[in-house]
């Protein structure tokens, strides 16, 4: 009882398309509200007709250049930090994953047990003690503030070991007959050939912080040091009425992370796939 | 052993700064938040720091805020099996042969991949009652359902009711018209919810019933995650599914709904429960986002989750030996799901 007949598959086909397209629609739709909201003026905001009337291409200057609220600073605070995080993270995570994948020491695989049962711990448990810990080393307030305490995942040494033990191992016993250090091996062999796990961690840990909101949010308190996301909250708080220049400021929020997906969308499905995602 | 003591060294070094970082920034905070929890630290008042054993706990046990957040956590949690179900049906969809299928997926995953800060304060602006656009679709949706409201009430009155309870009818109109009188929701502004949850009890009452805040927030959360990567999971899943299956599936004449049935829900069953569980837990932590852009908590603390309370209650009262009492309850519950994943999950979903 095949039902297949040319006709009915065309018309399958075009309802699964009509379908997508209205999902689709539904995606996207938001998106184009908030482009067309951000170039209206602010007398527009109450009419209905999503359309600007008067195109105001100007808010963005406004929004960029804001007596008050400095988002380029914020923009150069949000990548410094990501980056370094981002720096940091690879650094720490891949020589503890090598130490996981290819040493050979006694009560290795105990260890890292330990370690990934740790992962499950909660971040809001250790929130209040970090915070408390950055007070006391006068941290609190400071780009290290906000660096340091994310640069040490477990997350991350899962991953890239997981990665690691998928490269033959006889390359390790070779290069160490050829005399080769533990450091020379990971420096020379074993990093290069991870590369697509450092590839995949790195987009996750910089976005992940990029978008960071928390942590920021109760560390810093002057206004020059705020991330995008806490400038954006700051924006919307004491501005929040002149929506076309706070969907502006979103629009902006929004545009580098488009182009960075599309140039980076093959390595995030690989990433997901290889369980890079959390929550 | 020169050369056993040496690996041990090598090892060792390269582990310190992961090592090290780890101790200090999880595993001694770890310990340090269970010590506090036991105890009555304030960092606001100057109370001299004292061992007040389990009463944090007690006292959060009996504090009805505290369950007030755990519904409201639990209701969010509402969008979890809407979501997965829709990144299900939309995997399936993609996983045919379907001219243009990169470009859906790329679509369908840009809400997921921009979320933040900036898409919340996109929909506060969207679920504004009387500027945004939803309520402006809403209200225009429901006018033909309010004139057509009008006509009834108004032959009904002319050919029913005499003249002189005209005035009464006007005033207390007859509860079979009630669907005329249906409005569009205040969205964020509102305590009403779907299982008519009193704001500040844990009770239900009529007057309740309806779409809120927490809803918005439910319905925000599925926008951005159907398409996310619970849908870049699905699809891989089944890209694994042997395809013979399907076809010894189709010469005994399945259709498409028992081909699913069938083949694809079970064979997907482990990345289900990988998703469902990691959802879970995430969901148990979630909400502070939403709540401190959207609503700050409230209205009348309806959009407070577990999170967002434990926040208040460190960075706000400075109540640091309660607060940490609360994310010790919160990780009890989140160490529960992690117990049913180890017993039951298959641990290979996720590689």
């Amino acid at each position: 009882m095949s039902m297949s007949s040319p006709k009915a598959a065309t018309r399958n086909a075009l309802l699964v398309h009509l379908l997508l397209l209205s999902i689709a629609a539904s995606m996207f739709l938001p998106f184009l509200w908030m482009v067309l909201a951000s170039f209206k003026p602010l007398n527009e905001i109450q009419s209905y007709n999503p359309v600007p009337v008067n195109w105001q291409i100007g808010n963005y200057a406004e929004v960029l250049y804001h007596p008050h609220i400095s988002f380029v600073k914020y923009y150069f605070n949000s990548l410094f930090v990501a980056s370094w995080v981002t720096f940091l993270t690879l650094l720490t995570s891949s020589m503890a994953a090598f130490a996981f994948a290819r040493l050979q020491w006694p009560g290795r695989d105990r260890v890292f047990k330990l370690y990934l049962a740790t992962m499950m711990v909660p971040g809001v448990v250790t929130m209040i003690p970090n915070y408390v810990l950055l007070v006391k080393l006068q941290l609190l307030d400071s780009y290290a503030g906000l660096i340091i305490p994310a640069s040490f995942s477990a997350f991350g040494t899962f991953m890239l070991r997981q990665f690691m033990v998928t490269i033959p191992q006889s390359l390790d016993e070779a290069a160490t007959i050829d005399g080769a250090s533990p450091g020379r091996l990971f420096w020379d062999i074993i990093l290069p050939l991870s590369r697509p796990g450092l590839v995949v961690l790195a987009i996750f840990t910089f976005m992940g912080n990029y978008g960071s909101f928390f942590w920021p949010l109760i560390v810093i308190k002057t206004e020059h040091l705020r991330t995008l996301p806490v400038g954006m909250l700051f924006f919307d708080t004491v501005y929040g009425r002149q929506i076309n220049l706070i969907m502006a400021a979103s629009v902006m929020n929004v545009i580098p992370l488009m182009i960075a997906f599309l140039f980076l969308q093959r390595y995030l499905v690989k990433g997901i796939q290889m369980g890079a995602i959390k929550g | 052993m020169v050369t056993r003591r040496r690996a041990m060294l090598a090892a060792l070094l390269f582990l310190l700064p992961n090592l090290l970082g780890f101790a200090i920034f999880t595993l001694i905070p770890v310990g340090f938040s269970l010590l506090a929890s036991f105890t009555n630290w304030n960092i606001s008042q100057a109370v001299p720091l004292r061992w007040v054993g389990l009463d944090n706990y007690i006292a959060l046990l009996r504090s009805e805020p505290f369950w007030l957040y755990l519904v409201n956590t639990g209701y969010l949690m509402l969008g979890l099996p809407v979501a997965i179900g829709g990144s299900l049906f939309l995997a399936t969809l993609l996983s045919r042969p379907i001219r243009g299928g990169g470009l859906y997926r790329t679509l369908f995953y840009l809400p997921s991949f921009t979320a933040g800060i900036a898409l919340y304060i996109l929909w506060k602006k969207l679920f504004n009652p009387t500027v945004g656009p939803i309520n402006y679709a809403l209200d225009t949706l429901l006018m033909p359902l309010h004139t057509g409201g009008e006509a009834v009430f108004t032959w009904w009155l002319w050919s029913y009711v005499p003249q002189q309870e005209w005035m009464g009818a006007l005033l207390d109109p007859p509860w079979w018209l009630a669907w005329t009188l249906v409005q569009s929701p205040s969205w964020l502004g509102s305590t009403q919810n779907l299982f008519a949850l009193h704001p500040e009890h844990v009770q239900l009452n009529a007057s309740q019933f309806g779409f809120g805040a927490r809803d918005a927030i439910i319905v925000m959360g599925v926008w951005g995650a159907i398409g996310g990567g619970n849908m870049l999971l699905y699809i891989a899943g089944i890209a694994n599914i042997p395809r013979q299956l399907y076809e010894a599936a189709e010469i005994d004449g399945a259709g498409a709904w028992a081909k699913f049935r069938h083949i694809t829900w079970p064979q997907l069953a482990p990345t289900t429960f990988f998703i469902l569980v990691m959802s879970v837990i995430g969901g148990l932590q979630g909400g502070f986002e939403q709540a401190r852009t959207l609503t700050e908590g409230g209205p009348a603390g309806t959009t407070t989750t577990l999170t967002y309370h434990i926040y208040n209650l460190a960075f706000e009262e400075f109540k640091i030996g309660y607060a940490s009492a609360v994310s010790w309850v919160l990780f009890s519950m989140i160490f529960v799901v992690t117990l049913i994943n180890w017993r039951f999950g298959n641990s290979h979903v996720n590689e």
